[in-house]
Protein backbone atom coordinates (compact mmCIF):
# COMPACT_ATOMS: atom_id res chain seq x y z
CA UNK A 1 0.00 0.00 0.00
CA UNK A 2 0.95 3.29 -0.53
CA UNK A 3 2.58 5.52 1.97
CA UNK A 4 -0.63 8.06 1.76
CA UNK A 5 -3.56 5.11 1.86
CA UNK A 6 -1.75 3.92 4.88
CA UNK A 7 -2.23 6.73 6.99
CA UNK A 8 -5.30 7.51 5.92
CA UNK A 9 -6.14 3.81 8.00
CA UNK A 10 -7.82 4.93 11.51
CA UNK A 11 -6.00 2.39 14.73
CA UNK A 12 -8.74 0.32 14.31
CA UNK A 13 -8.72 -0.10 10.64
CA UNK A 14 -4.53 -0.79 10.97
CA UNK A 15 -4.69 -3.46 13.57
CA UNK A 16 -6.89 -4.91 10.87
CA UNK A 17 -4.84 -4.69 8.35
CA UNK A 18 -1.76 -5.78 10.43
CA UNK A 19 -3.71 -8.99 11.37
CA UNK A 20 -4.25 -10.12 8.06
CA UNK A 21 -0.80 -9.15 6.75
CA UNK A 22 -2.23 -6.86 3.96
CA UNK A 23 1.16 -4.42 5.11
CA UNK A 24 3.80 -5.13 8.26
CA UNK A 25 4.56 -3.10 11.49
CA UNK A 26 7.47 -1.82 9.69
CA UNK A 27 5.58 -0.08 6.49
CA UNK A 28 3.37 0.59 8.92
CA UNK A 29 5.91 2.77 11.08
CA UNK A 30 7.95 3.76 7.94
CA UNK A 31 4.96 5.92 6.47
CA UNK A 32 4.75 7.54 9.88
CA UNK A 33 8.31 8.16 10.81
CA UNK A 34 8.11 9.85 7.04
CA UNK A 35 4.86 11.69 8.12
CA UNK A 36 6.63 13.07 11.27
CA UNK A 37 9.28 14.33 9.16
CA UNK A 38 6.91 15.65 6.71
CA UNK A 39 4.94 17.80 9.29
CA UNK A 40 8.33 19.23 10.96
CA UNK A 41 6.85 22.49 10.26
CA UNK A 42 4.01 21.73 12.56
CA UNK A 43 6.50 21.90 15.56
CA UNK A 44 4.06 19.08 17.08
CA UNK A 45 7.51 16.52 18.06
CA UNK A 46 10.15 17.47 20.77
CA UNK A 47 11.70 14.35 19.92
CA UNK A 48 11.17 12.02 17.19
CA UNK A 49 12.21 8.46 17.58
CA UNK A 50 12.31 7.09 14.30
CA UNK A 51 14.87 4.20 14.85
CA UNK A 52 13.50 3.49 18.27
CA UNK A 53 10.02 2.79 16.24
CA UNK A 54 11.62 0.76 13.29
CA UNK A 55 13.02 -1.67 16.16
CA UNK A 56 9.73 -1.93 17.52
CA UNK A 57 7.58 -2.66 14.55
CA UNK A 58 9.62 -5.29 13.79
CA UNK A 59 9.14 -7.14 16.83
CA UNK A 60 5.81 -6.43 16.29
CA UNK A 61 5.77 -8.17 12.98
CA UNK A 62 7.67 -10.77 14.34
CA UNK A 63 4.81 -11.54 16.72
CA UNK A 64 2.17 -11.40 14.31
CA UNK A 65 4.06 -13.36 11.83
CA UNK A 66 3.85 -16.19 14.41
CA UNK A 67 -0.39 -15.44 15.53
CA UNK A 68 0.89 -13.68 18.47
CA UNK A 69 -0.62 -10.75 17.77
CA UNK A 70 -1.07 -8.03 21.07
CA UNK A 71 -3.84 -5.84 21.74
CA UNK A 72 -1.53 -2.92 19.89
CA UNK A 73 0.62 -4.38 17.99
CA UNK A 74 3.07 -2.54 15.55
CA UNK A 75 0.64 0.77 16.42
CA UNK A 76 2.40 4.03 15.88
CA UNK A 77 1.71 6.55 18.86
CA UNK A 78 2.81 9.64 19.70
CA UNK A 79 3.94 10.29 23.19
CA UNK A 80 3.48 13.65 25.24
CA UNK A 81 6.87 14.72 26.27
CA UNK A 82 5.65 14.59 29.79
CA UNK A 83 5.75 10.65 29.96
CA UNK A 84 9.33 9.64 31.17
CA UNK A 85 11.01 7.43 28.81
CA UNK A 86 13.63 5.35 29.74
CA UNK A 87 16.94 6.61 28.15
CA UNK A 88 15.03 9.13 26.08
CA UNK A 89 15.04 12.62 26.54
CA UNK A 90 11.91 13.57 28.67
CA UNK A 91 11.90 17.67 28.55
CA UNK A 92 8.24 18.31 30.01
CA UNK A 93 8.51 21.29 27.60
CA UNK A 94 10.79 23.28 30.06
CA UNK A 95 14.61 24.40 29.94
CA UNK A 96 14.52 23.33 33.44
CA UNK A 97 14.52 19.61 32.59
CA UNK A 98 17.83 20.22 29.88
CA UNK A 99 18.86 16.75 28.75
CA UNK A 100 17.37 14.45 31.57
CA UNK A 101 17.02 11.19 30.46
CA UNK A 102 14.82 9.01 32.99
CA UNK A 103 16.24 5.95 34.19
CA UNK A 104 12.63 4.26 34.34
CA UNK A 105 9.58 3.77 32.09
CA UNK A 106 6.38 5.38 33.22
CA UNK A 107 3.85 2.90 33.98
CA UNK A 108 1.44 4.23 31.18
CA UNK A 109 3.94 3.96 28.21
CA UNK A 110 5.58 0.73 29.51
CA UNK A 111 1.85 -0.96 29.01
CA UNK A 112 1.69 0.49 25.68
CA UNK A 113 4.91 -1.56 24.52
CA UNK A 114 4.11 -3.91 26.70
CA UNK A 115 0.75 -4.22 24.47
CA UNK A 116 2.91 -3.95 21.32
CA UNK A 117 2.78 -0.27 20.56
CA UNK A 118 5.54 1.56 18.32
CA UNK A 119 6.85 4.87 20.32
CA UNK A 120 7.16 7.41 17.50
CA UNK A 121 8.44 10.38 19.10
CA UNK A 122 7.54 12.35 22.11
CA UNK A 123 5.33 15.48 21.22
CA UNK A 124 5.39 19.09 22.44
CA UNK A 125 2.91 20.58 25.25
CA UNK A 126 2.92 23.73 27.07
CA UNK A 127 5.21 23.70 29.99
CA UNK A 128 4.84 21.48 32.74
CA UNK A 129 1.42 20.92 31.02
CA UNK A 130 0.75 24.64 32.03
CA UNK A 131 -1.43 26.16 29.43
CA UNK A 132 -4.77 25.98 26.76
CA UNK A 133 -2.16 26.84 23.73
CA UNK A 134 0.60 24.71 23.50
CA UNK A 135 3.14 27.88 22.72
CA UNK A 136 4.57 28.18 25.86
CA UNK A 137 7.39 25.10 25.38
CA UNK A 138 10.88 25.89 25.58
CA UNK A 139 10.91 24.05 22.58
CA UNK A 140 8.72 26.54 20.48
CA UNK A 141 4.59 26.63 19.62
CA UNK A 142 3.12 24.04 18.34
CA UNK A 143 0.90 24.60 15.33
CA UNK A 144 -2.25 23.52 14.01
CA UNK A 145 -2.58 21.61 10.67
CA UNK A 146 -5.50 23.73 10.71
CA UNK A 147 -6.26 27.31 8.74
CA UNK A 148 -9.01 29.62 8.61
CA UNK A 149 -9.83 29.38 4.47
CA UNK A 150 -8.25 32.23 3.15
CA UNK A 151 -6.33 33.23 5.77
CA UNK A 152 -2.77 32.37 6.39
CA UNK A 153 -2.25 32.74 10.00
CA UNK A 154 -0.85 30.01 12.19
CA UNK A 155 -3.19 29.09 14.72
CA UNK A 156 -2.90 27.10 17.73
CA UNK A 157 -3.46 23.78 18.32
CA UNK A 158 -5.13 24.12 21.83
CA UNK A 159 -3.11 23.05 25.11
CA UNK A 160 -1.51 21.77 26.92
CA UNK A 161 -1.34 18.12 24.92
CA UNK A 162 -1.20 20.00 21.64
CA UNK A 163 1.62 18.13 19.83
CA UNK A 164 -0.36 14.85 20.55
CA UNK A 165 -3.72 16.63 19.05
CA UNK A 166 -1.81 18.33 15.90
CA UNK A 167 0.32 15.07 15.03
CA UNK A 168 -3.39 12.82 15.15
CA UNK A 169 -5.13 15.88 13.48
CA UNK A 170 -2.08 16.48 10.91
CA UNK A 171 -1.54 12.10 10.63
CA UNK A 172 1.59 12.48 12.04
CA UNK A 173 0.64 10.01 14.61
CA UNK A 174 -1.83 6.96 14.17
CA UNK A 175 -2.85 7.79 18.25
CA UNK A 176 -1.39 9.64 20.59
CA UNK A 177 -1.60 10.03 24.85
CA UNK A 178 -1.89 12.98 26.78
CA UNK A 179 -2.86 14.07 29.75
CA UNK A 180 -5.62 16.67 31.64
CA UNK A 181 -5.18 18.53 34.32
CA UNK A 182 -8.08 21.04 33.32
CA UNK A 183 -8.72 20.03 29.70
CA UNK A 184 -5.34 19.67 28.09
CA UNK A 185 -6.69 16.40 26.22
CA UNK A 186 -10.09 17.26 25.60
CA UNK A 187 -9.56 21.25 24.25
CA UNK A 188 -6.54 20.36 21.94
CA UNK A 189 -8.73 17.51 20.52
CA UNK A 190 -11.64 20.04 20.30
CA UNK A 191 -9.65 22.24 18.45
CA UNK A 192 -8.14 19.84 15.87
CA UNK A 193 -11.00 17.92 15.44
CA UNK A 194 -9.91 14.60 16.82
CA UNK A 195 -10.80 12.41 19.89
CA UNK A 196 -10.00 13.06 23.20
CA UNK A 197 -10.47 11.26 26.48
CA UNK A 198 -9.86 12.23 29.91
CA UNK A 199 -10.48 8.78 32.08
CA UNK A 200 -12.25 8.82 36.11
CA UNK A 201 -9.23 10.20 38.20
CA UNK A 202 -7.26 6.75 39.29
CA UNK A 203 -7.92 4.91 35.99
CA UNK A 204 -4.69 5.34 34.81
CA UNK A 205 -1.44 5.34 36.64
CA UNK A 206 0.59 8.73 36.74
CA UNK A 207 3.14 7.01 37.83
CA UNK A 208 6.21 8.62 35.97
CA UNK A 209 4.16 11.19 34.52
CA UNK A 210 5.89 14.88 35.44
CA UNK A 211 3.89 16.13 37.99
CA UNK A 212 2.20 19.13 37.49
CA UNK A 213 -1.31 18.96 40.01
CA UNK A 214 -1.61 15.57 41.20
CA UNK A 215 -4.64 15.90 41.98
CA UNK A 216 -5.79 17.06 38.74
CA UNK A 217 -3.69 15.06 36.55
CA UNK A 218 -4.90 12.16 34.25
CA UNK A 219 -3.35 10.62 31.76
CA UNK A 220 -5.82 9.36 28.47
CA UNK A 221 -5.71 8.32 25.17
CA UNK A 222 -6.30 10.66 21.69
CA UNK A 223 -6.90 9.22 18.30
CA UNK A 224 -8.91 10.03 15.28
CA UNK A 225 -12.19 7.92 16.19
CA UNK A 226 -13.83 6.57 19.44
CA UNK A 227 -13.30 3.42 18.88
CA UNK A 228 -9.33 4.11 18.44
CA UNK A 229 -9.16 5.84 21.79
CA UNK A 230 -10.90 3.11 23.81
CA UNK A 231 -8.79 0.67 22.60
CA UNK A 232 -6.41 2.63 23.56
CA UNK A 233 -7.54 2.91 26.91
CA UNK A 234 -8.04 -0.53 27.40
CA UNK A 235 -3.84 -0.87 27.14
CA UNK A 236 -3.55 2.35 29.42
CA UNK A 237 -5.98 1.31 32.58
CA UNK A 238 -5.80 -0.70 35.28
CA UNK A 239 -4.21 -0.73 38.94
CA UNK A 240 -0.85 0.57 39.56
CA UNK A 241 0.83 -0.27 43.18
CA UNK A 242 3.35 2.46 42.47
CA UNK A 243 0.38 5.54 42.56
CA UNK A 244 -1.29 5.46 45.58
CA UNK A 245 -4.46 7.11 43.85
CA UNK A 246 -4.47 4.41 41.78
CA UNK A 247 -7.73 2.42 41.45
CA UNK A 248 -7.82 -1.23 42.18
CA UNK A 249 -10.95 -2.27 39.65
CA UNK A 250 -11.03 -4.51 36.65
CA UNK A 251 -10.65 -3.27 32.96
CA UNK A 252 -13.45 -3.70 31.07
CA UNK A 253 -13.29 -4.29 27.42
CA UNK A 254 -14.19 -0.40 26.15
CA UNK A 255 -14.99 -1.13 22.50
CA UNK A 256 -16.98 -3.69 23.42
CA UNK A 257 -19.41 -1.06 24.91
CA UNK A 258 -19.65 0.89 21.55
CA UNK A 259 -22.99 -0.99 20.81
CA UNK A 260 -24.66 2.11 19.17
CA UNK A 261 -27.84 1.26 21.50
CA UNK A 262 -28.19 4.71 23.68
CA UNK A 263 -32.19 4.16 23.76
CA UNK A 264 -33.49 5.37 27.01
CA UNK A 265 -30.31 6.74 28.59
CA UNK A 266 -30.68 10.32 30.43
CA UNK A 267 -28.59 13.06 29.01
CA UNK A 268 -28.00 16.25 31.21
CA UNK A 269 -28.03 19.18 29.86
CA UNK A 270 -26.75 21.90 32.65
CA UNK A 271 -28.05 25.36 32.21
CA UNK A 272 -25.34 27.11 33.64
CA UNK A 273 -22.93 25.81 30.68
CA UNK A 274 -25.19 28.52 28.53
CA UNK A 275 -22.18 31.36 29.53
CA UNK A 276 -22.23 34.83 28.80
CA UNK A 277 -20.50 35.64 25.77
CA UNK A 278 -20.94 31.66 24.29
CA UNK A 279 -20.30 32.18 20.28
CA UNK A 280 -24.29 31.46 19.01
CA UNK A 281 -22.72 28.38 16.62
CA UNK A 282 -21.43 26.44 19.35
CA UNK A 283 -24.75 27.14 21.57
CA UNK A 284 -26.36 25.89 18.18
CA UNK A 285 -23.52 23.21 17.77
CA UNK A 286 -24.80 22.20 21.72
CA UNK A 287 -28.70 22.22 20.30
CA UNK A 288 -27.66 20.09 17.44
CA UNK A 289 -25.85 17.44 19.62
CA UNK A 290 -28.79 17.23 21.91
CA UNK A 291 -31.50 16.23 18.85
CA UNK A 292 -28.58 13.90 17.88
CA UNK A 293 -29.20 11.55 20.98
CA UNK A 294 -32.40 12.87 21.16
CA UNK A 295 -32.91 10.93 17.76
CA UNK A 296 -31.14 8.02 19.03
CA UNK A 297 -33.38 7.00 21.70
CA UNK A 298 -31.62 9.13 24.26
CA UNK A 299 -33.79 11.30 26.87
CA UNK A 300 -32.08 14.65 27.45
CA UNK A 301 -33.04 16.02 30.48
CA UNK A 302 -32.54 19.87 31.52
CA UNK A 303 -30.24 19.82 35.01
CA UNK A 304 -28.23 22.67 36.88
CA UNK A 305 -24.64 22.56 38.27
CA UNK A 306 -24.98 25.52 40.05
CA UNK A 307 -21.08 25.61 41.17
CA UNK A 308 -20.35 25.48 37.45
CA UNK A 309 -19.08 29.83 37.84
CA UNK A 310 -16.96 29.26 40.58
CA UNK A 311 -14.92 26.17 39.05
CA UNK A 312 -12.27 28.00 36.85
CA UNK A 313 -11.26 30.26 40.30
CA UNK A 314 -11.12 26.59 42.24
CA UNK A 315 -8.86 25.32 39.64
CA UNK A 316 -6.86 28.15 39.57
CA UNK A 317 -5.89 27.95 43.29
CA UNK A 318 -5.41 24.65 43.94
CA UNK A 319 -3.64 23.78 40.33
CA UNK A 320 -0.46 26.61 41.37
CA UNK A 321 -0.83 25.38 44.89
CA UNK A 322 -0.01 21.67 43.90
CA UNK A 323 2.16 23.16 41.47
CA UNK A 324 4.30 25.14 43.31
CA UNK A 325 5.09 21.82 45.78
CA UNK A 326 5.45 19.54 42.79
CA UNK A 327 8.04 21.95 41.05
CA UNK A 328 10.03 22.19 44.11
CA UNK A 329 11.95 19.35 43.21
CA UNK A 330 13.75 21.23 40.64
CA UNK A 331 16.47 22.77 42.01
CA UNK A 332 19.48 22.23 40.12
CA UNK A 333 20.77 19.65 41.95
CA UNK A 334 19.76 16.29 41.08
CA UNK A 335 19.09 16.94 37.42
CA UNK A 336 18.25 19.20 34.41
CA UNK A 337 19.39 22.72 34.37
CA UNK A 338 21.85 23.83 36.75
CA UNK A 339 23.00 27.60 37.22
CA UNK A 340 25.97 27.56 39.88
CA UNK A 341 26.12 30.04 42.79
CA UNK A 342 28.02 31.11 45.24
CA UNK A 343 25.85 30.07 47.05
CA UNK A 344 23.33 26.64 47.64
CA UNK A 345 20.54 29.58 48.03
CA UNK A 346 21.78 31.14 45.06
CA UNK A 347 22.45 28.33 42.93
CA UNK A 348 18.64 27.60 43.47
CA UNK A 349 17.12 31.03 42.47
CA UNK A 350 19.51 31.83 39.68
CA UNK A 351 18.49 27.89 38.45
CA UNK A 352 14.56 28.25 39.06
CA UNK A 353 14.57 31.85 37.08
CA UNK A 354 16.72 30.92 34.27
CA UNK A 355 14.61 27.23 33.92
CA UNK A 356 11.18 28.18 34.34
CA UNK A 357 9.05 30.51 31.99
CA UNK A 358 6.32 33.22 32.60
CA UNK A 359 3.46 31.28 32.88
CA UNK A 360 5.18 28.30 35.36
CA UNK A 361 6.46 30.64 37.10
CA UNK A 362 3.42 32.79 37.11
CA UNK A 363 1.70 29.80 38.74
CA UNK A 364 4.53 28.45 41.05
CA UNK A 365 4.46 32.63 42.55
CA UNK A 366 0.47 32.38 42.53
CA UNK A 367 0.37 28.20 44.26
CA UNK A 368 3.33 29.78 46.60
CA UNK A 369 1.30 32.90 48.04
CA UNK A 370 -2.00 30.74 48.31
CA UNK A 371 -0.21 27.79 50.66
CA UNK A 372 1.77 30.49 52.86
CA UNK A 373 0.89 31.25 56.43
CA UNK A 374 -1.64 34.02 56.94
CA UNK A 375 -3.37 32.87 53.55
CA UNK A 376 -3.72 29.35 53.32
CA UNK A 377 -7.30 28.94 54.65
CA UNK A 378 -8.69 32.08 52.80
CA UNK A 379 -7.45 31.05 49.51
CA UNK A 380 -6.29 26.75 49.23
CA UNK A 381 -8.54 25.94 51.96
CA UNK A 382 -11.18 27.67 50.29
CA UNK A 383 -11.06 26.58 47.29
CA UNK A 384 -10.77 22.82 48.34
CA UNK A 385 -14.28 23.40 50.09
CA UNK A 386 -15.71 24.73 47.07
CA UNK A 387 -14.12 21.87 45.19
CA UNK A 388 -16.45 19.48 47.53
CA UNK A 389 -19.37 21.37 46.27
CA UNK A 390 -18.58 21.02 42.50
CA UNK A 391 -18.33 17.13 42.96
CA UNK A 392 -21.67 17.03 44.80
CA UNK A 393 -23.51 19.33 41.91
CA UNK A 394 -22.35 16.18 39.61
CA UNK A 395 -23.06 13.48 42.51
CA UNK A 396 -26.81 15.20 42.32
CA UNK A 397 -26.63 14.94 38.58
CA UNK A 398 -25.57 11.48 38.00
CA UNK A 399 -29.01 10.36 40.49
CA UNK A 400 -31.24 11.68 37.56
CA UNK A 401 -29.15 11.16 34.55
CA UNK A 402 -26.63 9.03 32.74
CA UNK A 403 -24.06 11.51 31.56
CA UNK A 404 -23.88 14.92 30.35
CA UNK A 405 -23.28 16.71 27.24
CA UNK A 406 -22.17 20.00 26.92
CA UNK A 407 -19.54 21.76 24.09
CA UNK A 408 -15.40 21.14 25.03
CA UNK A 409 -14.48 24.88 24.73
CA UNK A 410 -15.97 27.82 24.34
CA UNK A 411 -14.37 28.66 21.25
CA UNK A 412 -12.37 27.41 18.42
CA UNK A 413 -8.71 27.31 17.68
CA UNK A 414 -7.14 31.43 18.12
CA UNK A 415 -4.42 32.06 16.26
CA UNK A 416 -0.50 32.04 18.06
CA UNK A 417 -0.09 34.83 20.26
CA UNK A 418 -3.77 35.35 21.12
CA UNK A 419 -4.57 35.92 24.48
CA UNK A 420 -0.62 35.32 25.09
CA UNK A 421 -0.69 38.47 27.21
CA UNK A 422 -3.72 38.34 29.51
CA UNK A 423 -3.68 34.96 31.69
CA UNK A 424 -7.39 34.78 32.52
CA UNK A 425 -8.12 35.23 28.81
CA UNK A 426 -6.43 32.17 28.44
CA UNK A 427 -7.66 30.30 31.77
CA UNK A 428 -10.86 30.91 30.36
CA UNK A 429 -10.69 28.42 27.25
CA UNK A 430 -10.78 25.26 30.29
CA UNK A 431 -14.08 26.70 31.33
CA UNK A 432 -16.13 23.74 30.22
CA UNK A 433 -13.15 20.99 31.00
CA UNK A 434 -12.01 21.92 34.39
CA UNK A 435 -15.17 20.73 36.37
CA UNK A 436 -14.02 16.96 35.25
CA UNK A 437 -11.19 17.44 36.78
CA UNK A 438 -11.99 18.92 39.70
CA UNK A 439 -14.76 15.91 40.17
CA UNK A 440 -12.41 13.53 39.10
CA UNK A 441 -14.84 12.38 36.62
CA UNK A 442 -14.64 10.77 32.66
CA UNK A 443 -15.17 13.08 29.59
CA UNK A 444 -14.29 12.84 26.12
CA UNK A 445 -14.56 15.65 23.67
CA UNK A 446 -15.85 14.35 19.89
CA UNK A 447 -15.31 16.35 16.75
CA UNK A 448 -18.96 17.79 15.94
CA UNK A 449 -18.69 20.46 13.24
CA UNK A 450 -17.01 23.22 11.89
CA UNK A 451 -17.00 26.91 12.89
CA UNK A 452 -18.47 29.54 10.68
CA UNK A 453 -14.58 29.90 9.68
CA UNK A 454 -13.79 26.25 9.27
CA UNK A 455 -12.63 25.07 12.25
CA UNK A 456 -13.37 22.16 14.26
CA UNK A 457 -15.85 22.16 17.62
CA UNK A 458 -16.84 19.45 19.96
CA UNK A 459 -18.94 18.39 22.34
CA UNK A 460 -18.25 16.80 25.30
CA UNK A 461 -19.68 13.97 27.04
CA UNK A 462 -19.47 13.30 31.15
CA UNK A 463 -20.07 10.79 32.74
CA UNK A 464 -19.84 8.52 36.20
CA UNK A 465 -16.75 8.03 37.77
CA UNK A 466 -15.53 4.38 36.57
CA UNK A 467 -18.26 4.76 33.63
CA UNK A 468 -15.99 5.00 30.79
CA UNK A 469 -18.33 2.68 28.74
CA UNK A 470 -21.70 5.06 28.92
CA UNK A 471 -19.42 7.78 27.94
CA UNK A 472 -17.95 5.90 25.32
CA UNK A 473 -21.06 4.17 23.61
CA UNK A 474 -22.68 7.99 23.86
CA UNK A 475 -19.52 9.30 22.05
CA UNK A 476 -19.66 7.01 19.25
CA UNK A 477 -23.48 7.69 19.08
CA UNK A 478 -22.58 11.55 18.49
CA UNK A 479 -19.42 10.64 16.49
CA UNK A 480 -21.66 8.65 14.05
CA UNK A 481 -24.39 11.21 14.00
CA UNK A 482 -22.00 14.29 13.32
CA UNK A 483 -20.53 12.36 10.67
CA UNK A 484 -16.99 15.15 10.96
CA UNK A 485 -15.07 14.09 8.07
CA UNK A 486 -13.25 17.23 7.51
CA UNK A 487 -10.02 17.32 7.14
CA UNK A 488 -7.03 19.99 7.89
CA UNK A 489 -4.95 21.79 5.31
CA UNK A 490 -2.34 20.06 6.28
CA UNK A 491 -2.24 16.61 6.09
CA UNK A 492 1.05 14.28 5.53
CA UNK A 493 0.54 12.33 2.68
CA UNK A 494 -1.00 14.90 0.70
CA UNK A 495 -4.00 13.27 1.75
CA UNK A 496 -7.55 14.81 1.74
CA UNK B 1 -5.89 41.18 47.18
CA UNK B 2 -3.82 43.69 45.77
CA UNK B 3 0.07 42.56 46.06
CA UNK B 4 3.02 45.32 45.80
CA UNK B 5 5.77 44.36 45.07
CA UNK B 6 7.31 43.93 48.94
CA UNK B 7 5.20 40.79 48.68
CA UNK B 8 6.32 39.84 45.49
CA UNK B 9 9.90 39.73 46.01
CA UNK B 10 9.04 37.91 49.40
CA UNK B 11 6.89 34.95 47.44
CA UNK B 12 9.90 34.72 45.34
CA UNK B 13 12.28 34.42 47.90
CA UNK B 14 9.72 31.71 49.33
CA UNK B 15 10.02 30.07 45.74
CA UNK B 16 13.40 30.48 45.23
CA UNK B 17 13.07 32.38 42.09
CA UNK B 18 15.73 35.29 41.67
CA UNK B 19 13.32 38.34 40.25
CA UNK B 20 15.34 41.79 38.89
CA UNK B 21 13.98 44.75 39.95
CA UNK B 22 12.46 45.38 36.97
CA UNK B 23 10.31 42.28 36.83
CA UNK B 24 8.36 43.09 40.13
CA UNK B 25 6.11 45.25 38.92
CA UNK B 26 4.65 44.15 36.51
CA UNK B 27 4.29 40.54 37.89
CA UNK B 28 2.99 42.37 41.19
CA UNK B 29 0.31 43.48 38.82
CA UNK B 30 -0.42 39.87 37.03
CA UNK B 31 -0.53 38.62 40.37
CA UNK B 32 -2.89 41.15 41.67
CA UNK B 33 -4.67 40.55 38.70
CA UNK B 34 -5.09 36.53 39.18
CA UNK B 35 -5.73 36.81 42.62
CA UNK B 36 -9.06 39.63 42.64
CA UNK B 37 -10.32 37.42 40.10
CA UNK B 38 -9.92 33.85 42.09
CA UNK B 39 -11.76 35.74 45.07
CA UNK B 40 -15.43 35.49 43.50
CA UNK B 41 -15.47 32.69 45.72
CA UNK B 42 -15.86 34.14 48.80
CA UNK B 43 -19.25 34.64 46.83
CA UNK B 44 -19.71 31.15 47.81
CA UNK B 45 -21.48 29.85 51.28
CA UNK B 46 -18.64 27.04 52.80
CA UNK B 47 -19.74 26.84 56.10
CA UNK B 48 -19.65 23.29 57.48
CA UNK B 49 -18.25 22.15 54.15
CA UNK B 50 -15.45 19.67 54.17
CA UNK B 51 -12.11 20.27 52.05
CA UNK B 52 -12.16 18.15 49.31
CA UNK B 53 -8.23 17.31 48.70
CA UNK B 54 -8.28 14.35 46.00
CA UNK B 55 -11.34 12.55 43.73
CA UNK B 56 -9.49 8.99 45.11
CA UNK B 57 -10.60 7.23 48.11
CA UNK B 58 -9.95 8.65 51.11
CA UNK B 59 -8.04 6.21 52.95
CA UNK B 60 -4.21 5.30 51.46
CA UNK B 61 -3.61 1.87 50.65
CA UNK B 62 -1.41 -0.20 52.91
CA UNK B 63 1.33 -2.41 51.52
CA UNK B 64 4.46 -4.51 52.99
CA UNK B 65 6.90 -2.04 54.09
CA UNK B 66 9.84 -3.77 52.26
CA UNK B 67 12.44 -2.14 49.48
CA UNK B 68 11.00 -2.86 46.28
CA UNK B 69 13.66 -0.35 44.36
CA UNK B 70 16.87 0.85 44.42
CA UNK B 71 20.39 -0.10 44.16
CA UNK B 72 21.24 1.90 41.30
CA UNK B 73 23.20 4.70 42.00
CA UNK B 74 24.72 5.08 39.14
CA UNK B 75 21.58 5.32 36.44
CA UNK B 76 20.51 7.74 39.63
CA UNK B 77 23.32 9.80 39.42
CA UNK B 78 23.93 9.79 35.51
CA UNK B 79 21.55 12.94 35.20
CA UNK B 80 23.30 15.03 38.00
CA UNK B 81 24.57 18.31 36.32
CA UNK B 82 27.59 17.61 38.88
CA UNK B 83 28.37 14.66 41.29
CA UNK B 84 31.70 12.96 42.64
CA UNK B 85 32.23 9.75 44.22
CA UNK B 86 28.77 8.56 44.20
CA UNK B 87 27.23 11.72 45.40
CA UNK B 88 25.36 15.00 43.92
CA UNK B 89 27.60 17.97 45.00
CA UNK B 90 26.42 21.44 45.50
CA UNK B 91 27.93 24.63 46.39
CA UNK B 92 29.73 24.70 50.15
CA UNK B 93 27.54 25.36 52.64
CA UNK B 94 29.47 25.16 55.93
CA UNK B 95 32.29 27.08 56.07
Amino acid sequence: MSDRSLLELNLAEARDGLARRMFSARELTAAYNDAVAEAKPLNAYITPTPERALTMADAADERLARGEALLLDGIPVAVKDLFCTKDIQTTAGSHILDGFRPPYESTITDKLWQAGAVMIGKANLDEFAMGSSSTTSWYGPVESPWRRPGDNRPLVAGGSSGGSAAAVAARAALAAIGTDTGGSIRQPASFCGIVGLKPTYGRCSRWGVVAYASSLDHPGPMGRTVRDVAIMLRAMAGHDPRDSTSAALPVPDFAAALTGDIRGLRIGIPREYSVDGMPGEIAALWQQGVEWLRAAGAEPVEISLPMTKYALATYYIIAPAEASSNLARYDGVRFGLRIEGDSLEEMYELTRAAGFGAEVRRRVLIGTYVLSAGYYDAYYLKAQRVRTLIARDFAGAFERVDCILTPTAPSAAFAIGDKSDDPIAMYLNDVFTVPANLAGLPAISVPAGLSADGLPLGLQITGRAFDEETVLRVAEVLESAARFRHLPGFVAGGGG
Amino acid sequence: MALDTAAVARIASLARIRLSEAELDPLADELSHILTWVEQLNEVDTTGVAPMASAAAASLPMRADAVTDGGCPSAILGNAPRAARGFFTVPKVVE
